[in-house]
C-alpha cells in the first residue's frame, strides 16, 4: 500500500503539465483515431467497399428488391450473431447454436403435431427448451470450469443426435410432420415470417426483427450495468469478480441469450418452410461466429459491439448474393469468403494496435 | 437449513413452470392437422422366409438425417424382416470412414455386404478383402460406373447421367427455355452428373447454380437472387425434394414466371405435385434400392441368383411422378416409403 501510495505523490508534487502533453501520453487524440478504436469501423469501411464493388459490377444487384434479398439472408444469419456476438464479448463460445436452432424448430413442429395443439403451445415449449439448452451450457461451464469451446461442443453432438433420433422416434421419417394446417399456424406466421410492402418491394420480417433486437443489444451493451458486466467478464474474469460483477449470472444469461435467438431463428425457419430435415444447421454456429469477427469482436473476449455482428452478416449476405447477381463462376464463394474473413481479422488486428497505442 | 431452502426455492419454478406447460398443452388442441389427422398405415409386409438367419451389413455415405436415405434404410429393413435377415446398418459421408465400416463388417464375419460407391476408390480396397474373405458384396445407389470392375455380384439404382438425360428430354416436351440446375452439396458427384445429362438433352440453354443444402434461408435468398439476376430462365431444376419446395417459395419471392421441377420425393411434396406448384419429379425409388439389395443378398445366399445376370445393373430409376399419378404414389410417400 505504501508502496504504491509513494510514487504517486511523488508524481503529484512534481509540475510541467506541458512537458506531459509534449510527451503525448495525455494528448487528446485526434478525431480519426478515436474513431478508429470502435470496433466496428474496419467492418463498415469493408460493407460499403463490398456494396459499391456489387453495385458496379452486377446490374440487377443495384434494383431495391435484391437489396431485400440480401437484407433478408444478412437478418436470419445476423439475429444470432447478435447474441453470439455478446457472448463472444463475455468471453465464450457457443458451438452449438447452429443446430440449436433446429432442436427448437423440431421441438415447436413434433409437439404440436404429437399432441395436436394449437401451434403457439409448441412455440412456447420450444422457448423454454431453448433456453434451458442456454442455461445448461452455462451451468455447466461454471461447475466444471471447462472451456467453452470444449462443453458447447459436447452440447453440440448431443443436440445433433437428439435431433435425429427424437424425430425418428416421433414421426418415424427424419423430417418434421407438417403442421401447416394446424390451429394458430397462419398467426404464428404473420408473427415469424411474414413479409412488409414498402414502396411495392417486400421485405421479409426478419430484417426488421433484426434492426430492433440490435438497438436493444446496442442499449444492453453501452446503456447498463449489465454491458459493463458483459466486458468486465470477458477482459478479466478474475479481475471483474474482485470487484464484484457477478460472473456466473452473466454468463449463465449471455448462454441463455443465444437460446432465446435460436429459438426466434428456430422458429421463422418452421413457420415459413413448414417443415424442418433434422440434418439442418450443422455448420451455421461458425457463420454466426464469422460475422461477429468480421464486426470487429474479438475471438478472446472483453472488445466488440453489437453493431459489428450487423455489419458482418450484412457483409455476408450480401458477398453471398453478389456473386449469384454478377453471375461469377460459385466454385469460388468459399474461398472468398475465406480470404474476406482473413482480412477482417488482419484490419481488426491493426485497429486495436491504434486503439491500444497512447 | 439454509441450504435445504435455497434448493426447494429453485426447484419450485420449475415444478410451476411443468404444470403450467402442461395445463397450456391441454386446454390449446388444434382442430385441424396434427396426428389426430393422420391416417395411420402400416408398412408393406409379406410373409417371413423361415431360412436360416443371416447377416447383411449395409454401408452407406450417407449424412445423418436425410430424407432420401432414411426411405433407402426402410426398404433395407423391410426385406431384412421378410427374408430372416439381420441388418447392420452404418453410414459415414467420410470416404475413409466408410471403409472403415466396411472393414468392421468383415471383421463381424457377415454373411453379405450391400455398400455405396460415392467414392470408388477409396472403397476398392477393402471391397476387394471383403472378397477375398468370402463375402458377398452388392452395391447400389451409387458406383453404377465400377461396380463390375470391383467384382460385385449387382447393383441397384439409377444411372445419374442418365436420369439428367430423361429430365432434360421432359423438360423438352413441356417447353421450357432456360433452366437453372441447383446443386446444394457442392462437390458431390451424383448431383454434378444429374446437371450435366440435363444440359445434355435439354435443347434450351443451362447452367448450374450452387447453394449451402443445410441452410434454408440461404437457399431461398440465392435461388431468388438468380432468377433475379437473369430474367429468362423459366425453369427451376433441384436435385432434393426439400430445395425444390424451397425454390417454389424463391420464384414467388422473384416475381418469375419460372416453373420447378425435382429429382427425389417426399410426402410434402406429392402434396406440391397435387396442387400444382412443382411441375414434376423424378424418383429413383430409394426404398426399392434398398429393398433389392437385401433381398439380392438372401436370393444369392439360398438360391445362387445373380440380380441382373451379373452384368447389368438393376436399374430402379428414373420414374416420372407427375399430376397424372401422383395420387397413386402419395399414399406411400405419406408413410416415408416413396
Amino acid at each position: 500500500m505504501t508502496q504504491a501510495t509513494a510514487p504517486a505523490t511523488g508524481s503529484s508534487s512534481s509540475p510541467a503539465p506541458p512537458a506531459a502533453q509534449k510527451d503525448g501520453r495525455t494528448a487528446q487524440r485526434s478525431l480519426g483515431r478515436r474513431l478508429l478504436a470502435r470496433p466496428e469501423v474496419g467492418a463498415l469501411i469493408a460493407a460499403i467497399g463490398v456494396y459499391v464493388f456489387f453495385f458496379a459490377v452486377a446490374p440487377s444487384f443495384r434494383e431495391a428488391s435484391s437489396l431485400a434479398t440480401v437484407l433478408y439472408q444478412a437478418s436470419v444469419m445476423g439475429i444470432m450473431a447478435l447474441p453470439v456476438a455478446l457472448l463472444m464479448i463475455g468471453g465464450e463460445f457457443d458451438l452449438s447454436a447452429g443446430v440449436a436452432v433446429t432442436t427448437s424448430a423440431l421441438t415447436a413442429a413434433i409437439l404440436s403435431f404429437q399432441l395436436t395443439v394449437n401451434v403457439w403451445t409448441g412455440v412456447l415449449v420450444a422457448l423454454v427448451v431453448s433456453l434451458a439448452v442456454g442455461a445448461f451450457n452455462g451451468w455447466l461451464l461454471i461447475r466444471t470450469g471447462l472451456p467453452s469451446f470444449l462443453v458447447t461442443l459436447g452440447s453440440f453432438l448431443i443436440l445433433q443426435g437428439s435431433n435425429l433420433a427424437v424425430t425418428k422416434i416421433f414421426t418415424g421419417n427424419v423430417a418434421s410432420d407438417s403442421i401447416a394446417d394446424m390451429d394458430g399456424f397462419d398467426q404464428a406466421k404473420s408473427v415469424f415470417a411474414s413479409e412488409i410492402s414498402i414502396g411495392g418491394v417486400d421485405f421479409k420480417i426478419t430484417i426488421f426483427y433484426w434492426l430492433v433486437f440490435a438497438a436493444i443489444a446496442t442499449w444492453l451493451l453501452l446503456r447498463t450495468k449489465f454491458g459493463n458486466w458483459i466486458f468486465a467478464v470477458g477482459g478479466n474474469k478474475d479481475s471483474a469478480r474482485a470487484v464484484g460483477v457477478p460472473v456466473n449470472f452473466t454468463k449463465v444469461a449471455l448462454f441463455m441469450g443465444v437460446g432465446a435467438g435460436a429459438w426466434f431463428v428456430g422458429m421463422h425457419l418452421l413457420f415459413s418452410f413448414n417443415t424442418v430435415q433434422s440434418n439442418e444447421g450443422v455448420g451455421n454456429e461458425f457463420l454466426y461466429i464469422i460475422a461477429a469477427v468480421i464486426g470487429g469482436c474479438l475471438l478472446t473476449g472483453g472488445y466488440g459491439s453489437a453493431i459489428g455482428p450487423v455489419i458482418g452478416a450484412f457483409i455476408f449476405g450480401m458477398v453471398n448474393q453478389g456473386i449469384v447477381y454478377a453471375n461469377w463462376n460459385p466454385d469460388w464463394f468459399k474461398a472468398f469468403l475465406g480470404v474476406m474473413l482473413l482480412i477482417a481479422a488482419l484490419v481488426n488486428l491493426w485497429v486495436r494496435a491504434q486503439a491500444t497505442r497512447r | 437449513m439454509d441450504r435445504t431452502y435455497s434448493r426447494s426455492r429453485r426447484v419450485a419454478p420449475f415444478f410451476a413452470m411443468a404444470a403450467a406447460s402442461a395445463l397450456l398443452i391441454a386446454g390449446c388442441s388444434s382442430d385441424s392437422g396434427g396426428k389426430e389427422a393422420e391416417e395411420g398405415g402400416s408398412n408393406a409386409a409379406a410373409g417371413k422366409a423361415d431360412t436360416p438367419q443371416m447377416t447383411v451389413a449395409m454401408v452407406t455415405h450417407a449424412g445423418q438425417g436425410d430424407t432420401f436415405w432414411d426411405i433407402v434404410r426402410k426398404g433395407a429393413q423391410t426385406a431384412a424382416d421378410k427374408d430372416n435377415v439381420k441388418l447392420v446398418y452404418s453410414n459415414d459421408p467420410n470416404a475413409a470412414n466408410q471403409a472403415n465400416l466396411v472393414q468392421n463388417a468383415i471383421d463381424q464375419k457377415v454373411d453379405g455386404i450391400a455398400v455405396t460407391l460415392a467414392k470408388p476408390d477409396a472403397m476398392k480396397d477393402v471391397i476387394a478383402k471383403a472378397e477375398k474373405a468370402g463375402i458377398p458384396v452388392v452395391g447400389l445407389n451409387s458406383g453404377m460406373e465400377v461396380w463390375q470392375e470391383q467384382g460385385l455380384l449387382s447393383f441397384f439404382g439409377q444411372d445419374e447421367q442418365v436420369s439428367g438425360e430423361a429430365f432434360g428430354k421432359k423438360l423438352n416436351e413441356t417447353g421450357a427455355k432456360h433452366a437453372v440446375c441447383v446443386i446444394h452439396e457442392q462437390g458431390n458427384v451424383s448431383l454434378e452428373a444429374r446437371c450435366a445429362g440435363v444440359k445434355k438433352t435439354f435443347k434450351g440453354k443451362t447452367e448450374n447454380l450452387y447453394v449451402n443444402g443445410t441452410d434454408m434461408p440461404s437457399v431461398k435468398s440465392t435461388v431468388t437472387a438468380k432468377l433475379k439476376q437473369d430474367t429468362s430462365i423459366d425453369e427451376v431444376v433441384t436435385l432434393g425434394a426439400p430445395i425444390a419446395l424451397t425454390s417454389v417459395q424463391s420464384v414467388d419471392d422473384a416475381g418469375s414466371k419460372a416453373k420447378v421441377a425435382t429429382f427425389d420425393l417426399n410426402k410434402e411434396l406429392t402434396d406440391a405435385i397435387k396442387a400444382g406448384d412443382i411441375e414434376f419429379a423424378v424418383d429413383q425409388q430409394p426404398y426399392l434400392q434398398g429393398y433389392l439389395a437385401v433381398d439380392s443378398l438372401w436370393l444369392y445366399k439360398n438360391n445362387g441368383n445373380y440380380s441382373g445376370g451379373g452384368e447389368a445393373p438393376v436399374l430402379t430409376g428414373p420414374a416420372f411422378v407427375d399430376k397424372d399419378n401422383v395420387d397413386q404414389i402419395a399414399k406411400f410417400a405419406a408413410k416415408g416409403t416413396r
